[in-house]
């Protein structure tokens, strides 16, 4: 056990850092990506804000086409935009790019979910006291949704973590890669399984984190 | 006079089915005007023709002398901003409390945070609810409800108050209470109140003159008062 820590600990807490940091960073840009196109998803349904049958279906099914797509398909097809924006395709920044392209519109889709949530009346009562859509977008539908969209983080975060490990395949670095090189390639079996262990513990905490933070937050309560 | 709130030939249908056809209806300034009709009779349609909630198929809508239909989008969220309207389900914003939510049509108009945050405790006081002001909406009962959806209506001093089935929701006591209120505010602030119910005690308690909405067709009466 002491030789086993001894000989993989520091590369086990070098791959959780770069697994977050994949995790994260990508969460934060697939938000960045994804929230503004759920939001118009909404704004631009025929009982929107904004009715736009056009751009509305337009958006539709880019979302789609990119969510039917296999993680494993797009993290290799990306390669080439991959090294054109990062410069490189291996190590975690390179994972960066496939995950973002991937999470984005599926919290795209989460987004536009929890704002549908939100009750009409609340919407119609700002209607008649003169705002604007844009304004009835951040001061009604944001706010109000805000414990939905929190639990809607908190998916994202988890999904989003499974898929950084599927980029060990392409030498994506993280957990995934370690557990896929050693467990998969060199039958290091404890080692996969320990990598396993470490993964199933963050989902857990990212999971009660985001439960919670939804339900302390929540005034309906 | 001229008239607060004017229809002219307003039509309104859902699709094939007529709703209101051809209603003529001039409300004034000051008084307490009721619609009353069954359920289903146009009445809710009626109201949210008046804030262009629902854009009638054809006719006109002048308020305070401005045709409503017609506007650009900026210009009705103007004119909307002078027309407060409460709601038989209130629809206060739940995640914020009371008196944020009485702040939101004064942050809609641009109202600065501090003078709404006073103009809201001022209403609270109004309305009777100066204690509940950091209370959240789920929190309350029904009449508070509604008491705090009055007050956040009247916040930006409107013109007219449209009360879209407000009390058929609340239990009679409540009804009566909240009855009062608008009466209140009607002769406090010189607020032009349209009441929509199909509670024809309501009109009788509040109202100076009805339209009776019956098979797409509108007409107006008086009401008569005893004492």
């Amino acid at each position: 056990m002491d030789e086993f820590l001894r000989e993989f600990a520091p590369m086990l807490a070098e791959g959780l850092l770069d697994t977050l940091y994949m995790t994260l960073f990508s969460t934060f840009l697939a938000y960045v990506l994804g929230l503004p196109v759920g939001v118009l998803l909404v704004v631009t349904d025929k009982d929107g804000l904004k009715p736009h049958a056009a751009l509305n279906r337009v958006l539709g099914i880019v979302v789609n086409i990119l969510r039917s797509i296999p993680f494993l398909i797009l993290l290799i097809a990306v390669i080439p935009f991959t090294r054109f924006v990062v410069g490189t395709t291996i190590g975690s920044s390179a994972t960066v790019v496939p995950l973002v392209i991937a999470a984005a519109p599926f919290i795209a889709r989460l987004v536009e979910s929890s704002l549908k949530e939100i009750d009409r009346g609340a919407i119609e009562a700002a209607t008649a006291m003169g705002a604007s859509p844009w304004q009835i977008v951040y001061k009604v539908l944001l706010p109000e949704a805000r414990p939905s969209l929190i639990l809607g983080a908190a998916i994202s975060v988890t999904t989003i973590l499974s898929y950084s490990a599927m980029a060990g395949i392409v030498g994506g670095g993280g957990l995934g890669d370690i557990a896929i090189r050693y467990g998969y390639y060199r039958y290091r079996t404890n080692v996969m399984l320990v990598t396993v262990a470490i993964l199933v513990i963050v989902v857990q905490i990212f999971q009660e984190v985001g439960a919670k933070a939804a339900k302390w937050g929540d005034k309906r309560l | 006079m001229q008239p607060i709130i004017q229809t002219k030939n307003l039509c309104k249908s859902f699709g094939d089915a007529p709703v209101l056809s051809d209603v003529n209806l001039d409300i004034f300034a000051g008084e307490i005007f009721g619609v009353i009709g069954r359920s289903g009779a146009g009445k809710s349609t009626l109201a949210r023709c008046f804030n262009l909630l629902e854009r009638p198929t054809s006719g006109e809508i002048f308020f305070g002398g401005t045709e409503l239909t017609s506007l650009k989008p900026a210009e009705l969220y103007k004119a909307r901003q002078s027309m407060g309207m409460i709601f038989q389900q209130f629809n206060l914003l739940m995640q914020r409390n009371v008196l944020d939510n009485v702040c939101f049509p004064l942050e809609i108009a641009g109202v600065k945070r501090a003078d709404a945050r006073k103009r809201a405790a001022e209403l609270l006081d109004v309305v009777g609810l100066a204690d509940k002001a950091k209370a959240y909406p789920a929190k309350l009962s029904g009449g508070q409800k509604q008491r705090v959806a009055i007050a956040r209506a009247i916040a930006p001093n409107p013109k007219v108050l449209l009360c879209d089935e407000a009390t058929s929701a609340l239990d009679p006591e409540t009804t009566d209470e909240i009855l009062e209120l608008l009466a209140d505010i009607n002769k406090r602030f010189g607020i032009t109140i349209v009441i929509i119910t199909h509670e024809m005690r309501v009109i009788e308690t509040l109202c100076t003159r009805v339209a009776v909405i019956s098979g797409n067709k509108l007409t107006v009466e008086e009401v008569a008062r005893n004492g």
